[in-house]
């Protein structure tokens, strides 16, 4: 069944209180759609151009209140349940993931089990723009990587929209918001936006599901996705753990093998 | 060489090891460089990332983090919980374009007063040689904290 078909039948049966979609937005940008109603489900819509993260509004307190919800899901979103499950954040029964394919055919997937192994069927590649944009900065020296983040982050006005668009930044007292003390400089100036990406890339690293919904909801461009990205691959490589991967992951960096590889410390 | 330039070193220790080391440094009666200023916590886990950022912001040269060898850790895996962060965060500080050779992590024990001043003196040496820690400094300068 289509997503239309679908979402109307789970609302008419009570299966869910509301399903989190997509409906026709303006200038061809599909915007978020919270659909309560059956009848109101005829409005959904999913296509390529639907890439933000529904995830990150499974957490919101206003959500939680709606009862069980369905969404619709690319593989991005499926991680970004997993990983909410993993950190204790949803409960299975609290969410139904509505795999949808690129024919429009939407999968129940009721359970993290179901959502695991429909994953493993999905490849997780990296687009190729941000690989190269990775090993890139990669051949660049110190200095260039410094120069190359600066000239970024003087665009940075502190908007928050990379904070808000990700599924994983939940918390509901951030770092960013607390003043006492004051661990982020809370001008959008050089320093407050330099400390203010760190803070943001290393509270994700092992905890990332690049979906790189960070770096489309920026206004000015700046890749802040490859910064999250970078450290989720750190992760990967010296631990050999995804974020993502499963609803039953221990975050990389609050746990540890007596035996972790450095080459560092003296 | 002039002598013009002497770094600011910031050493963020551990209360059981390196601390402990540090004292036993002074009680042994050896000398060593006067470029360290150290900073005393309950554990290297408790020790935040953005502590580090902080003491470049407020200008030190260099950096030294330091606590309990594997094993040894007074509240059984700090150590372990803090090298994993360190395996990240370096690796975020050199995307980033931070300056990684100016941070030096190192395991001390409470019985390696000698040691503790071996570690000061070369970490002095070398960061004396890269001189002042710039880079992050003027970014701090650009903003009233």
């Amino acid at each position: 069944m289509d997503v239309i078909a679908t979402s109307r039948q789970l609302l008419e049966s009570g299966a869910v209180q509301a399903v989190i979609g997509f409906e026709a937005g303006t200038r061809g940008i599909p915007r978020p759609a919270f659909i309560r109603r059956a009848e109101g489900a005829g409005a959904l819509v999913f296509d390529a151009n639907c890439t933000q993260n529904l995830g990150t509004y499974l957490t919101r307190p206003e959500v939680r209140t709606l009862g069980r919800v369905a969404v619709t899901a690319t593989p991005d979103t499926l991680r970004a349940i997993l990983q909410l499950m993993a950190e204790r954040q949803l409960k299975e029964e609290d969410v139904l993931a509505l795999a949808v394919d690129a024919t429009g055919e939407a999968l129940e997937l009721p359970t993290a089990q179901a959502v695991e192994e429909h994953l493993a069927m999905v490849a997780q590649v990296l687009p190729d723009r941000d690989r190269e944009a990775l090993e890139r900065l990669g051949r660049m020296t110190r200095e260039e990587r410094w120069a190359f983040w600066q000239g970024e982050f003087a665009r940075c006005v502190k908007c928050y929209a990379c904070r808000n668009s990700c599924p994983m930044c939940y918390c509901g007292h951030c770092t960013m918001d607390c003043n006492r003390p004051q661990w982020v400089a809370e001008p959008s100036h050089a320093l407050g936006n330099l400390e203010y990406h760190m803070v943001r890339a290393m509270h994700l690293a092992g905890r990332c599901v690049a979906c790189g919904a960070c770096g489309r909801a920026c206004p000015v461009g700046i890749p802040v996705h490859l910064l999250t990205f970078h450290g989720e691959e750190s992760v990967h490589r010296q631990f050999g753990q995804r974020a993502g991967a499963s609803s039953r992951l221990d975050y990389a960096l609050s746990t540890f093998r007596p035996d972790d590889k450095e080459t560092f410390i003296r | 060489m002039t002598d013009s330039f002497e770094p600011k070193i910031t050493a963020f220790v551990c209360n059981w090891c390196t601390y402990a080391g540090a004292d036993l440094t002074g009680t042994s009666r050896i000398k060593y460089a006067s470029n360290v200023r150290v900073l005393r916590l309950p554990c290297t886990g408790r020790i935040d990332f953005m502590l580090l950022a902080k003491a470049f912001s407020r200008g030190a040269d260099g950096i030294i983090v330091s606590g309990c060898h594997p094993n040894d850790c007074h509240y059984t895996s700090g150590n372990y919980h803090a090298r994993r962060r360190w395996m990240v965060y370096r690796d975020l500080m050199d995307f980033m374009g931070l300056d990684t050779r100016r941070i030096t992590f190192s395991w001390v024990s409470a019985a390696e007063g000698a040691r503790w001043a071996e570690l000061v003196n070369e970490v002095t040496v070398a960061v004396r040689a890269l001189g002042p820690y710039t880079d992050y400094r003027e970014l701090a300068l650009t903003g009233v904290e």
